[in-house]
């Protein structure tokens, strides 16, 4: 990983530099507009978040059972990511909503839950930085309980209401759209992946400089 | 009971918290029949020790050997031959001493009454037995909670500042069945930055400051004016 | 060994518990106060906004249940006696059963008392269909207890498990007030649906399943130090 960092990160800078071009190139959907174009931004956010409380939830029990310490500070790169990559879809979802259904926020299914698990990990994240001594475990539980909520938190909100436009759309997309939108997929990940990578390394540079401040004593 | 053993051997054993380091490749053996004592200033890592001992604490790295076996070989199997004895007193105060000692017993797999019948007489409560534990004094919820952790008579005893809030005359029974314990083959590790109280009862010592190992030797003399210098260094 | 400590770790607590009241009693005043409070929110010129009832209730028995779980884990930790309770020489997930069912039989009594009164309050007839009710409860009150139990029983030895708590149980139970409400909702409609209540019950039921196991997974490896 270490050697192709620097040419994934020109290639995501490339196709970030791109992408707003294939946005503007693909045609205007008819009944929402130019508004619609949010959607080559919002749903590949949402991709890197959930690929990201994954990787938290996995990393986390490998921590707890292995009791590996790099496994825990790869999950607390993803924890940080998810949320962030959470707020990019929380932000997103609503603009687009304004337009859609009149409202800036709507108690709709899919935006719902997206809610319910960016709370959870932002309470990871706040376990992590208040919890005091023995947090990185209550954290690791924390993110375990998260991943496996994410079926329950989908199947109750979904029951509950919908009226966000069916995931099933994405398979039916005109190639027209389909390309960019995939083009994005593409580049959400891989910055997902960089970030992470990077996050990641820093934690294991803190582990190492904490390693050496314990041999100094 | 399967599991017994007649040596504990720390080897190695490292505990961090974040960039705070409890204890530092710690490594000691003791046999049956020895009282250790584990000496040092607050915060030298002796809890954490003896929480490592009692298997409450995974270190980060290294390993306790049970008789020359790993924890995760033992399983729980391993805590019936462990009795514990912390400051905190590890009983409910809401309930009667009787009360303690029988859900406790229970916890063992102990079912006889006798049992806690004669670690009542032991703690000298027999008659104020089914009062509430929040009536007594420190004293004597420390002689229950003595008993307590020796209920299913543990191979290997962890005493973690026994004697704190004690007067002289509960010191001195505390003491003395110490020393029976350890003539009766049990191995014992006692922390406590005390240095009057061990005097004359451990029969090795080790001192640990900053999570260290310092030195670990007989019990001798001397121990007094290497526990000072010990902790004026610290 | 495993069942038997358990059973041991209930009776104490049960035992504790009939001695003092204190649980109990302080859980049940918060648990009617909640239940005033969101009253005068949802109340107006006297009549009572659609479903607002199902919401009360069950805001009741989660707000009442981690404040319940807080008192109960105090009570483990004021002379360390949760340590005690692991140096048992049976596995560790034992113990907190023993805790969960403690919990679960609390929450039921609270709810003893709230289901009465909300009824009463609300005029809703709870019991229309007695036994979809109280599986919806029954269901509910595990699944929440599953997941707060650990999580109290983790807490423990943190600084600030006052405000953690909660941090970590309410977006953890999500799905469980939500299924509860939602329920007990579709049980209180003009005519009763109950598909509605028993697919539910049916998603409780799963959840009760899934977080009960995950919690007997790492209960030991999360109460290790």
């Amino acid at each position: 990983m270490r050697k192709a960092f620097t040419p994934l990160t020109i290639l995501a800078a490339a196709m970030f530099a791109y992408a707003p071009i294939m946005i503007a190139r693909a045609p205007y959907e008819s009944t929402m507009g130019l508004v619609q174009k949010i959607f080559y931004f919002h749903v590949p956010s949402w991709f890197a978040m959930f690929t990201a409380v994954f990787v938290c939830g996995i990393q986390s029990a490998i921590f707890l059972f292995k009791r590996r310490p790099s496994a825990d500070r790869l999950a607390f790169a993803a924890g940080e990511i998810a949320v962030l990559f959470g707020f990019m879809g929380l932000v997103t979802g609503p603009l687009w909503g304004r337009k859609s259904w009149g409202v800036w926020w709507q108690w709709d299914a899919r935006l719902t839950m997206a809610l319910l698990v960016q709370l959870t990990f932002i309470g990871y994240l706040l376990v992590r930085k208040y919890g005091g001594p023995g947090s990185d475990k209550l954290a690791a539980a924390m993110a375990i309980f998260g991943m496996f909520n994410v079926p329950f938190v989908y199947m109750s909100v979904n029951i509950w209401r919908t009226i966000h436009p069916p995931t099933t759309v994405i398979p039916k997309l005109p190639a027209a759209m389909g390309v960019p939108f995939w083009f994005c997929v593409a580049a959400f990940m891989l910055l997902c992946l960089l970030l992470l990578t990077m996050r990641a390394q820093l934690e294991h540079r803190r582990a190492a400089l904490d390693a050496l401040y314990l041999e100094q004593e | 009971m399967s599991g017994d053993f007649d040596s504990v051997r720390v080897v190695g054993v490292s505990r961090h918290f974040g960039r705070r380091r409890a204890l530092s490749t710690i490594s000691l053996t003791a046999r049956s029949g020895e009282i250790v004592g584990l000496l040092g200033p607050n915060g030298a890592g002796k809890s954490t020790l003896i929480g490592v001992l009692a298997t409450l604490v995974a270190p980060s790295s290294g390993e306790v050997r049970y008789g020359d076996r790993p924890v995760r070989e033992l399983g729980p199997e391993l805590r019936h031959h462990i009795g514990l004895l912390a400051h905190e007193l590890h009983l409910y105060p809401e309930l009667s001493a009787r009360q303690n000692l029988t859900f406790f017993a229970g916890l063992y797999g102990l079912d006889r009454q006798e049992i806690v019948d004669r670690a009542l007489e032991r703690a000298g409560i027999v008659d104020r037995a089914d009062d509430p534990l929040s009536n007594f004094s420190r004293g004597m919820r420390q002689r229950v909670a003595l008993e307590r952790a020796l209920l299913h008579r543990p191979r290997l005893v962890l005493f973690d500042e026994p004697f704190t809030g004690l007067d002289d005359q509960a010191v001195g029974l505390v003491a003395d069945r110490l020393r029976v314990l350890a003539a009766d083959g049990c191995i014992v590790f006692m922390a406590t930055h005390d240095l009057d109280l061990a005097d004359g009862l451990v029969t090795r010592v080790a001192l640990v400051r900053s999570g260290k190992l310092v030195s670990d030797e007989p019990a001798d003399a001397d121990l007094r004016a290497r526990y000072r210098e010990l902790v004026r260094q610290a | 060994m495993f069942r038997r400590v358990a059973l041991l770790v209930l009776r104490k607590d049960v035992a504790i518990e009939v001695k003092s009241l204190e649980v109990v009693s302080t859980t049940l005043f918060f648990a009617v106060s909640c239940v005033l409070v969101f009253a005068f929110a949802l109340v107006r010129d006297g009549s009572v906004v659609v479903d607002a009832a199902a919401g009360i209730l069950w805001i009741a028995i989660a707000f009442s249940g981690t404040l319940a779980l807080g008192r109960t884990f105090e009570r483990e930790r004021y002379a360390e006696t949760l340590r005690a309770l692991l140096l048992a020489p049976a596995p560790r997930a034992a113990i907190y059963v023993g805790k969960l069912l403690g919990i679960v039989l609390l929450l039921g009594v609270a709810e003893l008392m709230l289901v009465p009164l909300v009824s009463l309050l609300f005029s809703t007839p709870f019991f229309a269909r007695p036994l979809l009710f109280v599986g919806l409860l029954l269901t509910g009150t595990v699944g929440f207890a599953a997941v707060g139990t650990l999580f109290a029983a983790m807490l423990v030895r943190s600084r600030t498990r006052d405000i953690m708590l909660p941090i970590l149980l309410y977006p953890i139970t999500v799905p469980v007030i939500i299924a509860g409400v939602r329920g007990t909702a579709a049980l209180l409609a003009e005519t009763p649906d109950e598909p509605a209540a028993l697919m539910w019950i049916a998603l409780l039921a799963s959840f009760d399943v899934v977080f009960v196991t995950l919690a007997l997974w790492t209960f030991e490896p999360l109460m290790t130090e």
